[in-house]
């Protein structure tokens, strides 16, 4: 979006081994090299991160300079000689190795990162062929600093990457180095532990296998694992996350290619999270309750019981209820939709609240270009935060904030309940103690703000209802480019909004014909049938409730009959993130016994001889894209694993006038609502369950 | 205290008022031997006139490295709206060198006179005395020092009615060689791990805390009192074309009289070591001598005797000037032990920062370490030539170099010594249980 304002950039003509280049002056050599395909290895050297020049691997020759040069460090200028292949060059990468690998352990056959190793692939290439290292290595035992994170000094090729993406990227600057000489090692700067955000960012961009992952180490080879890059289906940032899989089996979340539109992101939950999915506690057979006790029956059983109890309770006039999941996909929470209001006949629907994205659509009723995309948080020069401790509900937007900070000097504003990480780099951090309080914290920024060129406005559930209108009242009296994020929980929180799971709108915030009951009434109504589908509402009075979860949660524990659903990691479909960018999942892995909500969905239609259409994934998609406004999204974007983005309504949205239902979970980095619970990564870290607002951010 | 008695070549400038009877350091002694009056008079000069004496008396860095002072001085953006800094570099750590040591135990308002002058050039209203960690002893002179240029009103707030302002503080190392890289020293001073910085930026326009500053050794600053007094020609004239004024040279190792000599630049090396240095030790001959602390490369006797102590002759023959730390090896000495101290040192001392001279000094510690045990072979003599040179220009800071060097003219002119230590002369079998036990 918001485009800089253009400068004058000065270009300049150099040689790389004998090849003219131009290139804007003061880019650094070796990103040049790179652009001209002239390949300089490097191991300090990490795009986005600040200049080491420690590992000497990227020395070229300069004519005119004396010594080797560290291309990483060097800023292009114009007539300068390079060449990245001449004798001294080969030579020095290989001296360079050779140094390296001298106290190297070299136990790539059982090292996790054998087959996915930089040093293993720049000794391949450049190394030497022997060894004249006879000497005794030094050693130092393996170190254990969280249930996550784990270091191995003697492989370390002290690079500094995890020390930077910790500091510079997350904030939170858990790692230093300590001793010196031969003897140094990175260490948390804590003592002997971690106290941090168990992201394992640095075990990511670790290029070697010095650091490893608690929940990985030791169980596979890489090439042994399937690679499925799917979206992360804990918060609503949506980053893509890859699932290694063997044997029917994930054995790793990490960020394989930094594909995603979380490039080199992944937080805790995206990467060891999953493994709730194989929980001893996940539901596996369909269950009734039969004098009082839930027992197992088969899925035809269950299934027959479901679509008898619709037709009868609908065919004697009886009441329903809906609740749809925030976990659940598009497809299966418009398929739900359209099962209810078509099929059931009833217009109580709705789901967990979590953000008011509709007050926001209908404030900004004949604006355009007004809702920002995670890349826009990167790109803009000024943001402002409400609300919303971001660094742990929203930590990959919080990251591209931090690097927009960090590259591009944006400031960044907030206006929370209590301390918050931004803080450390922020323009202005202010604190209010009441909602009342909040617009005049924002009345204090206004005239800073009115400074700033452009802005992008991120609101938590603290602004909702009628303050939304006024926030973007008061975005409108700044004078400059507002852009607007409304942030919601979970990882399709937003796609269960698009897909109009609401009792008065339908899909694409369109009125629905007839509005129904809110979630709390419904529990409250004494309901004939409550139907509720990935999520935990509680049982309320209902006669009869229907549950499809993966786990016995205190609704499905009180329910008449549940249905063992499939997760996210298990089935196709899409979803969309807090920003509305839609991506596609893939299934990794199965479990025995459960089924995806869709299908789930479709054999009860079936069974109760409803006609809903063709209830595949992609059918519905189909569907969705020709009939839910702003989804008419490119395929072949997300089928090759990018986002695309919604464009939802351009138009007032009739809105049902109950802000107090809008209320965040107030999840934090440990946290992920039922799926967080059964995740022994995240309960097993000293963190857990943490705090928000925490003053040691 | 003084080390030893002063010698009559010697040209005292800087030690001047040491040698004094009676003389203690203190403000009211500094002062009644002309103290701070060259401040005083710097006061009336421009800056730029300031640096033009400064040009003119040829000073170069006494630090080790020899970088014109005045050139220096002229670098540092004075307009810029940031604060400017002093900095002292009191690191000294280079074995063989105790030269600064011998300026602030005896004379500290010297060197407080010369970062005011500094101070007043640059528009510095701060300055930091960074003390190597080894001389704790020294942080208490140098902070006694400190005080009484306050109580006298030479620091502190309008300096004697002059209007400028300037606040010094000394600032303890922790005991690393590495501090002392001017780069690595501003970390350290900034309260961070002692790690090297890329260069440029050079402190001169980005230093301490990003701001422009003036870094300069103990010695340095020390002189510049002495050339706005004598006038920048005579002091240059005290030395060499290119190379001006006196320089504390440290004479240590196999001398009969080891001491802290005010020598003028261009002393020539064989009357230095016979006259003021009293001799090789025990009238033997010398074997090695390094000119200016141990990172220099090393020369044999025969080279050094016919050189003179400046900055082009040392160059010439190969070697350096360095700090002025002079180490005389006699023939009894064991360059293979020599050469083995010498990477123990840098081994200990490297930062750790980058991968050659981290790896490097440590690989070649054990191999020297092998070789002087006698269980190396004739390729591990090469190896230890081959693996300075590999690290020799590819690290990040010059320590790497430091460690390089003098290994490398070891090695190459002692290769003998190191022959005769291998464990398995090819001609010799082995025999008895004896020699298999040393070979360990
Ligand atoms: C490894 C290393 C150690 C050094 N140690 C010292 C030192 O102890 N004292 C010093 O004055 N300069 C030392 N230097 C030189 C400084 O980097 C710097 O050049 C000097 O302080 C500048 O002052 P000068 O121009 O007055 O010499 C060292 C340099 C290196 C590379
Ligand atoms: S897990 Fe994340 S927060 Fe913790 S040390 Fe690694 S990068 Fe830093
Ligand atoms: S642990 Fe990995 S990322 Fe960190 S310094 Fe060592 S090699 Fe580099
Ligand atoms: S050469 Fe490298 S490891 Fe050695 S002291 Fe300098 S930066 Fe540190
Ligand atoms: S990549 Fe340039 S020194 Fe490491």
């Amino acid at each position: 979006m918001m485009t800089a304002t253009p400068t004058e950039v000065t270009t300049v003509t150099l040689s790389i081994n004998g090849q003219s280049v131009t290139a804007p002056a003061g880019t650094l050599l070796i990103e040049v090299c790179k652009k001209l395909g002239a390949e300089v290895p490097a191991f300090c050297y990490y795009e986005g991160f600040s200049l080491q020049a420690a590992c000497r691997m990227c020395l070229v020759e300069i004519e005119k300079f004396p010594k080797l040069q560290a291309s990483c460090t060097i800023p292009v200028s114009e007539g300068m000689v390079v060449r990245t292949e001449s004798p001294a060059v080969v030579a020095a990468r290989k001296d360079m190795l050779e140094f390296l690998l001298s106290n190297h352990p070299l136990d790539c056959p059982v090292c996790d990162k054998g087959g996915e190793c930089e040093l293993q692939d720049m000794t391949f290439r450049y190394g030497a062929g022997e060894s004249r290292f006879t000497e005794i290595k030094v050693h130092t035992p393996e170190k254990q600093w969280s249930p996550v994170v784990f270091y191995d000094a003697p492989r370390c090729i002290l690079c500094y990457r995890c020390v930077r993406v910790c500091d510079e990227g997350l904030g939170v600057g858990a790692l230093g180095i300590q001793y010196r000489g031969v003897g140094a090692e990175i260490i948390p700067n804590m003592g002997d532990h971690l106290n941090c955000d168990e992201c394992g960012a640095c075990i990511d961009i670790c290029p070697v296998g010095a650091l490893t992952s608690g929940a990985y180490r030791y169980k596979t080879r890489p090439w042994e694992m399937n690679h499925v890059g799917t979206v992360c289906t804990h918060c609503s940032n949506g980053c893509k996350t890859t699932l290694g899989v063997r044997t029917d089996e994930i054995i790793r979340g990490n960020n394989r290619d930094h594909s995603g539109i979380n490039g080199e992101f992944l937080c805790g939950k995206g990467r060891y999270a999953f493994d709730f999915n194989k929980h001893e506690d996940r539901l596996t057979s369909p269950l009734i309750r039969k004098d009082g006790q839930l027992v197992e029956v088969s899925w035809s059983e269950a299934l027959k019981a479901v679509a008898t109890k619709f037709s009868e309770t609908q065919a004697a006039g009886g009441s329903f209820g809906v609740i749809g999941g925030v976990h659940s996909t598009n497809e299966e929470n418009y398929f739900l939709q359209k099962f209810a209001r078509q099929g059931l006949k009833t217009a109580n629907i709705d789901h967990q609240r979590t953000g008011d994205v509709p007050a926001l659509l209908d404030a900004l009723s004949g604006k355009s270009d007004v809702l920002a995309t995670t890349d826009d948080l990167y790109n803009t020069a000024a943001a402002l935060v409400i609300g919303s401790d971001l660094a742990q509900q929203h930590p990959f937007l919080a990251y591209q904030l931090r690097a927009n900070g960090r590259h591009h000097n944006a400031r960044v504003y907030t206006v929370t309940p209590g301390k918050v990480r931004e803080a450390d780099y922020a323009a202005a951090s202010l604190i209010y103690g009441s909602t009342a309080e909040l617009f005049a914290k924002l009345d204090e920024l206004r005239d800073r703000l009115k400074a700033e060129p452009e802005l992008v406005i991120l609101f938590s559930d603290a602004v909702k209802g009628a303050d939304v209108a006024k926030l973007v009242a008061y975005g409108d009296s700044l004078g400059i480019k507002v852009k607007y994020v409304a942030l919601v929980d979970y990882s399709n929180s937003r796609g269960a909004l698009d897909m109009g799971l609401l009792p008065t709108l339908g899909p694409g915030y369109h009125a629905a014909p007839v509005s129904g009951l809110a979630a709390p009434d419904m529990l409250a109504a004494g309901l004939d049938v409550l139907w509720v589908m990935g999520a935990d509402p509680g049982k309320g009075n209902a006669k009869f409730t229907v549950v499809q979860d993966m786990f016995l949660t205190p609704t499905a524990a009180a329910a008449d009959i549940v249905l063992p659903s499939a997760s996210a990691y298990e089935k196709s479909g899409t979803v969309t993130n807090v920003c509305g960018q839609v991506q596609k999942l893939k299934p990794a892995v199965r479990t025995m016994g459960t089924k995806p909500d869709l299908e789930i969905m479709g054999l009860i239609a079936r069974e109760m001889g409803l006609n809903l259409g063709i209830w595949t994934h992609d059918h519905v998609l189909t569907e969705i894209r020709s009939s839910v406004a702003g989804y008419n999204v490119p395929l072949p974007v997300i089928q090759t694993g990018g986002a695309a983005q919604a464009q939802p309504v351009n138009g007032r949205v009739p809105l049902d006038g109950r802000p107090e239902l809008v209320q965040s979970a107030q999840d934090t980095l440990f946290t992920s609502g039922t799926l967080g619970r059964y995740s022994k990564a995240l309960t097993s870290v000293i963190e857990y369950p943490g705090k928000l607002y925490s003053d040691n951010q | 205290m003084l080390f030893n008695e002063p010698h009559p070549l010697e040209t005292r400038v800087l030690t001047k008022r040491m040698h004094e009877p009676g003389y203690n350091g203190t403000v009211e002694a500094y002062e009644r031997y002309g103290g701070y009056k060259q401040f005083l008079k710097a006061v009336e000069m421009t800056p730029d006139d300031i640096i033009g004496e400064v040009k003119t008396s040829n000073l170069r860095g006494r630090g080790g490295a020899g970088f014109p002072t005045g050139m220096k001085w002229g670098f540092v953006p004075r307009q810029s709206p940031k604060p400017k800094y002093i900095v002292v570099n009191g690191d000294e750590s280079e074995p063989g060198t105790c030269k600064d040591r011998v300026l602030i135990e005896n004379d500290p308002h010297l060197l407080i006179e010369g970062c005011l002058i500094a101070a007043r050039v640059v528009g510095a209203e701060r300055g930091y005395v960074y003390i190597r960690g080894e001389y704790r002893y020294l942080i208490d002179i140098m902070e006694r020092a400190i005080d009484e240029a306050y109580r006298a009103g030479w620091l502190g707030k309008n300096i004697k009615g002059t209007g400028i302002n300037f606040d010094l503080r000394a600032h303890s190392g922790a005991g690393a060689y590495e501090c002392g890289e001017e780069s690595a020293l501003l970390e350290s001073l900034e309260g961070k791990r002692g790690n090297p910085r890329i260069r440029p930026p050079f402190p001169a326009v980005a230093g301490l805390y990003a701001s422009p500053t003036v870094l300069n050794n103990v010695e340095t600053f020390a002189a510049v009192p002495s050339i706005l007094e004598m006038g920048g020609k005579a002091w240059a004239d005290l030395g060499i074309e290119k190379a001006g004024g006196t320089k504390l040279t440290c004479l240590t190792g196999h001398f009969n009289k080891p001491g802290v000599y005010e020598l003028t630049l261009g002393f020539p090396v064989e009357k230095m070591i016979n006259e003021v240095g009293g001799g090789v030790r025990g009238g033997r001959k010398m074997k090695a001598f390094i000119p200016g602390g141990s990172s220099c490369p090393v020369l044999t006797g025969d080279e050094a005797w016919p050189l003179n102590m400046d900055y082009d002759s040392m160059a010439k023959a190969g070697s350096m000037l360095g700090s002025g730390g002079v180490i005389l090896m006699d023939e009894t000495t064991d360059m293979v032990k020599a050469a083995l101290r010498i990477m123990h040192f840098y081994a200990h001392e490297s930062c750790g920062w980058c991968i050659p001279c981290r790896e490097g000094t440590a690989w070649l510690k054990k191999l020297l370490t092998r070789l002087d045990a006698g269980s190396g072979s004739a390729r591990d003599i090469d190896l230890v030539g081959d693996l300075a040179k590999n690290m020799l220009g590819r690290t990040f800071c010059p320590l790497g170099d430091a460690a390089a060097l003098p290994t490398m003219s070891i090695v190459k002119k002692f290769r003998h010594e190191f022959e005769a230590k291998l464990s398995r002369p090819v001609s010799v079998p082995v025999t008895s249980p004896d020699q298999l036990v040393s070979l360990g």
